[in-house]
């Protein structure tokens, strides 16, 4: 009888290493680079052949559109490691259209977004950095005379999938804080019912980006998602359930200031204003900058950027969360980490963006329901 | 005959730019810089906890991440007089360092390269011949003919399946390229090193800072990331050498690729040297405190004003002199459009009366930019690298004296040559020398701080805002990558009244001012031969010599007068 054991780490095809060598990658960086994106996606390793066989040879059409942002989400990916940036552009996508990095400018850069949009209809990934300004008639935001909200209906209408990288394009982010001067909204609220998924953080984490660019290719669909259109397998668990100083936490170990011998010692930021008990991401696990540290691990408590409305429920960032700790903290912590969750999901689905993922995976049928409209 | 054109977006930079000009005999005579996107950050900022204020400010740009931090931080502190501990000054310098240095490198090979380097002629290149010609310039050791092969086979792959990406639709075979196939070849594979270059180096604000872009480490009063060698939770002697092996590598990228690349390609590019100058006027706050002693007197680059191109006056910098001008920009002023306001006296209440989108043309007669337009004694400032080098090339700071005029002399050029486009390009080179130079040195300190058991990272003196006096104001300085960058903050009763910062690209990116005194970048495309009006290649090399980043241009200021905004806290 075969046991897990036995399947462990199946070969990738060895075809398949070969024509990925011809075209210049590194073998041995090509399966490390499958091998953590199955990890990531939380697949059994049996997947790694299927991952690899999805990535090979598609490079998928990619537009990369900013609104308004502040680019560190295309900074953040310019952090990628697993695979880089160099082979995602060169080897992994076709990015048609990204402002930060693309060689054409003015209206020849246009011209090759409206090309790409007409080409790969119902075909490109979209990918939406920054919140769209509603108010001022557009004007607010527009690019080659155009408004940033005409300019996103008609991307994220033509697209196979929509994937809304940062806190701004995901949930307003900060343009949407109170007061929200300038009318700032999300992409799911600009087209509601449309195929996306929500990659919220200040700025994502490049990681979390590939694993869902891969898991569409691979299964041709987006990754399962919570309330909030975010992948399960990046923000299935609070930042709390997994931080490396939870045991301080439980054992009732505090920093209580900023230096004290607690806070050099790595005891738990909850008394300095962490969000972590309130904040559904992976952070604790992957971390940033290929796996360096994260703000808790450089001293710093976690502000929640991966929550709808943060700026605003979320600070004074600096002032610990409600109740007084001690035994039965953890308690506080877990009801404080459900109600937000269940309050936030119950904004959204005034947006009809819950309703849009009880569809599964059907993401055709999502899009004729749309072109209908 | 004259005609307008319309370059938008400008891409290649950060956040939304729109150029137009006309165009007449082959030059362009006359311009309009617009930024066409507006988010109200200052607007938001009303109200809340000044401590907040430097996650808020952060937000302005993650390109140029951490420099709003530290001019938000520093208009605290100034504000409630606050002296940090000396290891927060070494990791400040450290974190500015880094961030000045990375981003000149991305700048260079990644938002300005391709202005330069035609990408199809590296094709057509020798490989034999580029890896003499590197061996030539450098003896940095990624550079035989073999490597160059590889890249250049990566590039026909590429290329072969017709599907160019990001470098589709460029200005290729342009006739202002002027590098040899072997110079583009070489400039594409340092493209692609810099790539993976840059994610590592920057490490230095994951471990310092958490991550980057957006490091979550400052605070008021000093940095949250401790120091103590006896802790894995804090900075020890392992992260100490972590850090100073990615500053070496910072450092040698920068002394064997980044500079020979810059000398190398210039004098292909000479005749740039005596365009786009612009305004001719610079500021500089200067940066990069030596010593932890208050004042600016122990800065690294000086604090300097420079008029008229006369590098033999430099005058004190008094912020008073600043004043911001809405005439031309998409905000009202209650006392009149044409009146210049101090920043802590400045209002800003938006209204949009360009053309309704989708739009062809804005009326430059009217108002055409959310950007304001910020003066000096009434004149246009030029910030940047080049202000700062310049600033403390005449102030006589003898490691900037002597790599400019080491670059000078390199490229035989007088040092009227740096009032240019490719002036701009050249000191942005050597400030990023100077400050991967200097890196090191402020590690040395931290870990000697370390040594002789000085763990203090923070000084929570003043942390409690019960501490803080009921009114108070101050001005956070910093010397970004993109320049002169200067936060306003006025507190009362604990909480935000007001919120401005003046920021490079507003310094350089503004339009007109009520006298019809054009902004730096307008006034620098004044005069640029343009071969083809339909690809305005010329456009781009002036305006990304700036390193335009418009998302910290563009932010609404006090809105005096308005309500301040309830902020709903747990």
């Amino acid at each position: 009888m075969k046991t897990d054991l036995d399947i462990v780490s199946p070969p990738i095809p060895e075809e398949i290493l070969q024509r990925v060598e011809a075209k210049g990658i590194n073998r041995r960086d090509f399966i490390k680079f499958c091998t953590a994106t199955t990890a990531a996606l939380a697949l059994p390793v049996s997947f790694i052949p299927t991952v690899a066989q999805a990535v090979e040879d598609k490079r998928p059409p990619v537009i990369w559109v900013e609104y308004q942002s502040c680019s560190g989400d295309s900074e953040a990916f310019l952090r990628a490691n697993q695979p880089t940036a160099g082979e995602i552009i060169l080897d992994l996508l076709s990015i048609e259209y990204a402002e930060v990095l693309m060689a054409a400018a003015g209206h020849q850069a246009e011209e090759a977004k409206h090309q790409a949009m007409e080409k790969y209809k119902g075909q490109y990934i979209l990918i939406v950095e920054g919140s769209i300004p509603t108010g001022a008639g557009g004007g607010y935001c527009t690019i080659g005379g155009h408004s940033a909200v005409d300019d996103c209906k008609k991307l994220v209408q033509n697209a196979a999938a929509t994937i809304c990288v940062g806190s701004c394009s995901s949930f307003g982010g900060i343009p949407a804080a109170a007061p929200n001067p300038t009318s700032a909204v999300s992409v799911s609220s600009l087209v509601p019912g449309a195929a996306i998924v929500n990659l919220p953080g200040c700025p994502v984490n490049a990681d979390n980006l590939t694993a869902t660019i891969v898991h569409f290719l691979t299964f041709g669909k987006l990754p399962a998602v919570d309330r909030l259109g975010r992948p399960k397998f990046a923000y299935g668990k609070r930042i709390h359930d997994n931080c490396e100083r939870r045991g301080h936490f439980d054992a009732g170990q505090y920093a209580e200031a900023f230096g004290d011998v607690a806070h050099r010692q790595g005891h738990c930021l909850y008394k300095l204003g962490c969000k972590g008990p309130e904040t559904f991401h992976n952070c604790p696990t992957i971390r940033y900058n290929e796996g360096t540290s994260w703000p808790v691990m450089a001293g710093h408590g976690c502000i929640g950027c991966a929550e709808p409305g943060f700026w605003d429920t979320m600070s004074p960032f600096y002032r610990r969360l409600p109740k007084v700790p001690g035994f039965g903290i953890e308690d506080t912590a877990d009801k404080i980490g459900i109600g937000l969750a269940a309050a936030t999901a119950v904004a959204f689905g005034i947006h009809g963006v819950a309703s849009c993922f009880r569809k599964g995976g059907s993401m055709e049928e999502d899009k004729t329901g749309k072109e209908a409209n | 005959m004259a005609k307008r054109i319309v370059v938008d977006p400008i891409t290649r930079i950060e956040g939304h730019l729109r150029i137009e000009a006309v165009i007449d005999g082959g030059k362009i005579v006359d311009a309009w810089s617009s930024s066409t996107a507006f988010r109200g950050i200052e607007k938001i900022l009303k109200g809340r906890d000044p401590r907040d204020a430097h996650h808020f400010t952060q937000r302005f740009c993650g390109v140029c991440t951490t420099v709003h931090s530290m001019a938000s931080i520093r208009a605290v502190e100034d504000a409630l007089n606050i002296q940090i501990p000396d290891n927060a000054r070494l990791i400040r310098n450290l974190i500015m360092g880094i961030q000045n240095v990375q981003d000149h490198v991305i700048h260079f090979y990644h938002l300005h390269a391709l202005d330069w380097v035609d990408l199809v002629s590296a094709l057509s290149a020798d490989p034999v011949a580029t890896a003499k010609f590197a061996q030539s310039i450098s003896n940095w050791p990624k550079s035989s003919a073999t490597y160059f092969k590889g890249i250049q086979d990566k590039l026909a792959a590429f290329a072969g399946t017709g599907r160019l990406g990001p470098f589709q639709n460029a200005y290729w075979g342009h006739s202002a390229y002027k590098l040899p196939p072997e110079a583009n070849l070489m400039a594409v594979a340092h493209y692609l090193e810099a790539l993976e270059w840059q994610k590592d180096i920057i490490k230095i604000h994951a471990i310092l800072g958490s991550k980057n872009p957006h490091p979550q480490t400052f605070l008021v009063g000093g940095m949250s990331i401790p120091v103590d060698p006896d802790s894995q939770s804090a900075i020890n002697a392992d992260k100490i050498a972590h850090i100073r092996k990615l500053l070496r590598k910072a450092r040698a990228f920068v002394e064997q690729v980044y500079i020979p690349d810059l000398l190398a390609v210039a004098p292909a590019y000479l005749d740039w040297a005596s365009i786009g100058g612009g305004v001719g006027n610079y500021l500089s706050y200067g940066d990069f405190p030596m010593d932890n002693s208050p004042g600016t007197g122990s800065l690294f680059f000086p604090r300097g004003v420079i008029m008229g191109k006369d590098l033999a006056n430099v005058m004190e910098m008094d912020e008073k002199k600043i004043t911001e001008y809405v005439t031309h920009s998409w905000y009202d002023y209650s006392g009149g459009n044409d009146k210049g306001l101090h920043p802590y006296d400045g209002e800003t209440n938006d209204n949009y009366t360009g053309p309704k989108p989708p739009y062809e043309f804005l009326d430059t007669d009217g108002k055409y930019s959310w950007v304001k337009s910020p003066r000096y004694m009434d004149q246009p400032m030029e910030v940047g690298p080049l202000a700062r080098i310049l600033v403390a090339y005449a102030s006589g700071v003898k490691e900037v004296v002597d790599t400019v005029n080491f670059v000078l002399k390199t490229l035989g050029a007088p040092a009227t040559a740096l009032f240019s486009t490719l002036g701009r390009t050249a000191a942005r080179g050597v400030d990023a020398l100077l400050l991967a130079q200097k890196n090191e040195l402020w590690l040395d300190q931290l870990a000697d701080n370390m040594g002789r058991g000085i763990y203090e990272t923070f000084n929570k003196e003043k942390w409690d805002p019960a501490t803080w006096p009921k009114e108070a104001q101050g001005f956070g300085y910093h010397e970004a990558p993109r320049g002169a960058l200067g936060h306003f903050i006025r507190i009362e009763n604990q909480k935000i009244a007001n919120f401005q910062a003046v920021v490079p690209s507003t310094w350089n990116a503004g339009p007109r001012d009520p006298a019809g005194q054009l902004g730096p970048y307008e006034s620098a495309l004044i005069g640029t031969p343009i071969a083809d009006p339909e690809k305005p290649l010329e456009i781009l090399r002036t305006i990304h010599s700036f390193d335009p980043c418009l998302a910290c241009a563009v932010h609404v200021m006090d809105g005096k007068g308005t309500e301040i905004v309830k902020v709903r806290v747990l």
